[in-house]
């Protein structure tokens, strides 16, 4: 572990003051930042710890929305009743991410920040990684990349974002409340993440210093029937292959609105503006409907790129739309 | 039969021999408080901290060492290398080849790198993450020579093993060839097995510490004896000036049975720095220096007649090794021993690879050897269109095969029957894709299991103190297993103490030699001995107490006392009893001890002793994503006589879960240009949690076997996870109709 110094903020302005500091970064519950510290994947001299800082939580707001404090705990925002009530699509995602002890530590900033587990990645021992070390290569690229993205991928670059939150964020049409120095600035879900091009280095578009305080989720209009499918190699404790968070807004059987994002597949959580509209009118349970999911499926889907060990997900990630968003469809509107 | 699915509150049943008894550990207490000691554990004065930094090549030299900065900071007492490292003896091999303790081991003695992982470089410091901080900074540089990392081309240059399990690598019975050759049904199918790490949750760890030339070594090991010799060996030093301690084993599974570099390497830093040297693996370096499962691939040809007798079995592996070391893991050698063929070929060869040496690592050989013969067994019985547990019937060995020995005891038609009627074998469809349980298609497979009942010489003590109570040692191990509960039961019953009064002792290579806890033969080798030493003692204070004249029990023949709880008393006049530390009271207040030596005898050689049982597990697979759930798993065991029903359920039990494991998700990937695990840790190579596992039901079918040692215990550490890997690939292809013969069976595979 390298040596270093440890701040505890008191609120953000204190924050974004401690982090002007030579190589700080801001510590939330540590799940993922402590453990690439200790194997030397990240580097920092000072950690400005956040969790004592006002930003834990979770209130409805006069609009309809609800705004989640960035440090608000994992296992906070899946059991808290606005979620699950207005946005059991979060609550299902986020309960099936990590294990329960992961969940109690993890905070909402922090599993936006999480880092990619691709193998090269968090382990020094391969030289090659552009996340990690600019210019050397991407081992994954003709290494083991079972696990790897099918989209959005770039020649520098096959990780994925491992987080499960993230997926149903942008279903939901979630907005990142960030703030400097400079002041505060929104940034809807999708515009959050970066795809890798030749900068994988940078995972977000964050400046530097700059300081999540929140998240803001709009009114939703998915609380009956939204459905967060996870595939996994095992029941638990294990980062998706693929996921989907499925959302169908219903009147009567036929769909006013659906959301649609895939998870496991890219750098960032795959959604496609529009894609849904092939759903919107459909009436569930008819060939119209289905022939509506496969529409979405391809253009979810188009130019989707496997490699030597991850083909496998095209077909997979086709087959999970369809089951989620015939579960979602499905679903009998009793929250999570 | 006795049903050990639940088994009374873990208290003795008054009046009933202990033997047997679902008894609670007698180490739960200290292992739940957290006051079991394990190795790295113990805070001696002045200790320090050790990390090993390890290669990131495969095969090559080490070109360049900066160590200056790593040296220079905070706390740093040492940096050792190959460049100042003390040269030990034949270049630190003096204790390689005695096996399984004995390894070629890799300790800082040239420049050379075998494998990805492998100790380069140790440094020492005041705290652990001082030294591991420094461990970063020491910059080594390599020049790298062709590694061979692609086991399709290693197999172009196959090594014949000169020994496998010290039986020959081949063998052969008629003519196999011919004989598959003219069956009506055939089988030709090739199975293969992924390396696989073992993964104990208490890593690797040793505290070294010299006195003069004494060193003591608080070593995580399933040898306590074996470390001892080997180090002794190493340093060329006298095994006597060698003290191995381990009172305590988070988890073995055989990567634990063979001493690796880091405990010399440990007891250089301690004797280069003088003072005690703490080294714990880190995760990642489980994945490398200290053993796995190699990979193996399987060619199967099974030729059956029309009634189902097996007229040929040729089963041909091919396994990884590295460089170092040609170890094979013996996968055919049940083959040559669990059905009755007309004709068998079986053969073991070994491809070389820029790996750490593969290890014994549970069920080695029965384990990745039974998912292919038992696979292969299951599709037979598709082609010849026979209910899987009627093939097996009819080729049932009703003597050893190979020697044609009779068997000692063998319970596996009882197996069959019991796990089938547990189970509700006979409800199944055998069509494939028949069955369903709403839109999951369900799969019913079985296999056999089968372990060799292995038993070595073994020695223990037995002191009855003046106070009434026992202590009662052998230089065994406890790896989680039970050791401590079944040695101590089996001391009090012939002891004729309460449990509570005796204290049974293990790991200490002072105390009497045991064997390794390795081959499923502790209960069956130390047992024996405890037993012995208990009984002689036990004997000594019976004839003290006959020839003191103060004795009520005084002249009295030594065959009518008896020994119960505590007292000493008359069998054919119970009232005439006084308690054991009267005896010892008058007679000069001295302990009673005895030793014994227990060795196995010409029963070996008149026997074929094994155990077997029968596996039977539910799949549920979706039809779409291809995840496969196992609902429930029934089996059935002969194993002789139970010590302790409830460490022996626990036990069976954990073999199952692993053999889960090793169905649906254990593998090593290896990086194919730097012969790395990619993923060495626990967060990406996966074992079963909690929800992957559904019932388990276990029987331990009654079956007494006169033959095999005083206590009737064959040993069941390791055929638990055997034919798991089978039984639930034979169910998924029930399921799904697609023969998956790659481990693990995960659902791209299915897709």
């Amino acid at each position: 572990m390298q040596s270093l110094f440890y701040d505890r903020a008191t609120d953000a302005d204190n924050a974004l003051g401690l982090a002007r500091q030579a190589n700080a970064r801001y510590l939330g519950g540590g799940t993922n930042l402590l453990d690439l510290l200790k194997g030397d994947v990240e580097q920092a001299s000072r950690l400005i710890d956040v969790n004592r800082s006002g930003l834990t939580g979770i209130t409805a707001t006069a609009d309809g929305s609800v705004r989640i404090g960035a440090a608000a705990r994992n296992s906070d925002m899946a059991n808290d009743a606005l979620i699950r009530q207005r946005y059991p699509l979060l609550s299902q995602a986020l309960l099936s991410g990590a294990s329960p002890q992961l969940r109690n530590m993890a905070t909402a900033g922090g599993n936006l920040m999480q880092r990619t587990r691709c193998y090269y990645f968090t382990d020094t021992a391969f030289e090659k990684c552009n996340k990690r070390n600019p210019g050397s290569g991407c081992a994954a690229r003709d290494g083991v990349n079972r696990i790897h993205a099918i989209l959005g991928s770039s020649d520098a670059c096959i990780a994925t974002n491992p987080s499960d939150m993230s997926v149903a964020l942008a279903a939901l049409d979630a907005v990142v409340i960030a703030r400097s120095t400079g002041g505060e600035r929104r940034i809807p879900i999708g515009e959050f993440h970066r795809l890798p091009g030749d900068q994988p280095q940078f995972d977000t578009i964050l400046g530097k210093g700059e300081l999540i305080t929140a998240i803001d989720l709009p009114p939703s209009p998915f609380a009956a029937n939204a459905h967060y499918l996870k595939v996994r190699d095992r029941a638990s404790y294990a980062f998706a292959l693929v996921s989907v968070a499925a959302a169908v807004a219903l009147r009567d059987g036929v769909v006013e609105r659906a959301a649609l994002a895939l998870g496991g597949v890219a750098h960032k959580p795959w959604r496609i503006a529009g894609a849904e509209a092939a759903l919107v009118g459909q009436r569930v349970g008819t060939p119209e409907f289905d022939r509506g999911i496969g529409a979405v499926a391809d253009t979810l889907l188009a130019g989707a790129q496997g490699f030597k060990d991850n083909r496998f997900k095209i077909p997979l990630a086709r087959r999970s739309i369809v089951r989620a968003l015939q579960t979602a469809a499905q679903a009998t509107g009793e929250p999570a | 039969m006795t049903s050990i699915a639940q088994a009374g509150n873990g208290m003795p049943v008054a009046g009933q021999a202990l033997i047997g008894q679902p008894l609670n550990r007698t180490d739960g207490h200290a292992k739940v408080t957290g006051s079991a000691m394990y190795a790295s554990d113990g805070a001696l004065p002045r200790l320090v901290h050790a990390v090993l930094v390890t290669s990131t090549i495969a095969s090559g030299r080490i070109a360049t060492i900066d160590s200056a900065r790593a040296e220079k900071m905070r706390g740093v007492m040492l940096v050792m290398t190959h460049r100042n490292a003390p040269q030990l003896p034949k270049k630190g091999q003096a204790g390689a080849g005695d096996m399984p303790a004995g390894r070629v081991l890799n300790l800082l003695q040239d420049d050379e790198v075998h494998y990805n992982n492998q100790p380069v470089a140790l440094v020492v410091a005041d705290s652990l993450e001082h030294a591991q901080d420094a461990a970063r900074a020491v910059k080594i540089t390599y020049t790298n020579s062709h590694a061979a990392l692609d086991f399709a081309k290693a197999k172009s240059l196959l090594v014949k093993p000169e020994k496998v399990q010290g039986s020959t690598a081949d063998s052969d019975r008629g003519d196999a060839a011919g004989a598959w050759q003219a069956a009506t049904a055939r089988v030709d199918a090739l199975y293969t097995t992924p390396v696989e790490h073992h993964n104990p949750m208490e890593p690797h760890a040793t505290i070294a510490s010299w006195e003069g030339e004494h060193l003591t070594l608080h070593d995580s090991t399933q040898y306590v004896s074996g470390v001892r010799n080997t180090v002794a060996k190493t340093f060329g030093i006298a095994p006597d000036n060698v003290r191995v301690l381990c009172p305590f084993v988070g988890g073995g599974f055989g990567c634990k049975g063979s001493t690796w570099s880091h405990v010399v390497l440990a007891a250089m830093a301690a004797r280069q720095t003088g003072h005690p040297v703490k080294l714990v693996l880190e995760r990642p370096q489980m994945f490398g220096m200290v053993g796995h499962r190699p990979r193996t691939e399987q060619h199967m040809q099974l030729g059956a007649v029309a009634d189902g007798r097996m007229t040929a079995v040729r089963h041909a592996v091919i396994a990884s090794t590295s460089f170092q070391e040609d170890w094979i893991e013996p996968s055919a050698i049940l083959t040559r021993m669990l059905y009755d063929s007309d004709s068998q070929h079986t053969s073991h060869r070994l491809a070389r690879l820029h790996h750490g040496t593969p290890t014994f690592m549970r069920a080695p050989g029965e384990a990745s050897g039974s998912f292919a013969l038992e696979c292969a067994i299951d599709e037979l019985a598709c082609v010849a269109k026979m209910d899987p547990i009627a093939l097996r019937l009819q080729n049932y060995a009703e003597k050893e095969p190979e020697k044609g020995l009779p068997w000692s005891s063998k319970s596996l038609r009882r197996c069959y029957e019991t796990g089938a009627e547990r189970f509700g074998w006979v409800r199944r469809n055998p069509e494939p894709r028949s069955m369903r349980n709403g839109p999951m298609l369900v799969g019913w497979g079985m296999a056999t299991a089968t372990y060799p009942a292995n038993r070595q010489a073994a020695s223990a003590a037995a002191t009855i103190l003046p106070d009434g109570t026992a202590l009662v040692r052998s230089g065994s191990q406890d790896l989680g297993t039970g050791t401590y509960t079944v040695m101590t039961q089996i001391a009090a019953d012939a002891l004729g103490l309460p449990m509570e009064k005796v204290r049974f002792e293990l790991g200490d290579s002072s105390q009497p030699k045991a064997p390794v806890s390795g081959g499923s033969q502790t209960v069956a080798s130390v047992g024996p001995a405890v037993h012995a030493a208990a009984t002689a003692a036990r004997e000594k204070l019976i004839a003290l107490t006959i020839a003191d004249p103060q004795s009520p029990l005084h002249a009295v023949p030594a065959e009518d006392i008896g020994c119960e709880l505590g007292w000493l008393y008359r069998k054919s006049v119970p009232a005439r009893r006084e308690p054991m530390a009267a005896v010892i009271a008058r007679n000069g207040g001295r302990a009673i001890e005895a030793r014994s030596e227990t060795r196995p005898g010409e029963e070996k050689k008149q026997f074929s002793m094994h155990s077997f049982g029968a596996v039977f597990t539910e799949v549920q697979i979706d039809p779409d994503l291809g995840t496969i759930r196992v609902p429930r798993i029934v089996a059935a065991y002969g194993v002789g006589k139970l010590m302790n029903r409830k460490t022996g359920h626990s036990q069976l039990m954990g073999g199952i879960v692993w053999g889960v494991g090793m169905a649906l998700m254990e593998k090593t990937e290896m990086d194919l240009y730097n012969g790395r695990a990619v993923n060495g840790n626990l967060a990406e190579y996966h074992v079963p949690v909690n929800a992957d596992i559904g019932d388990i039901d276990i029987t331990v079918v009654d079956e007494a076997d006169p033959h095999i040692n005083a206590l009737g215990a064959k040993g069941i550490g390791e055929i638990g996870i055997t034919g798991v890997a089978a039984a639930i690939g034979n169910a998924v292809y029930h399921a799904t109709g697609k023969r998956i013969r790659d481990l693990p069976i995960t659902l791209d595979k299915l897709i």
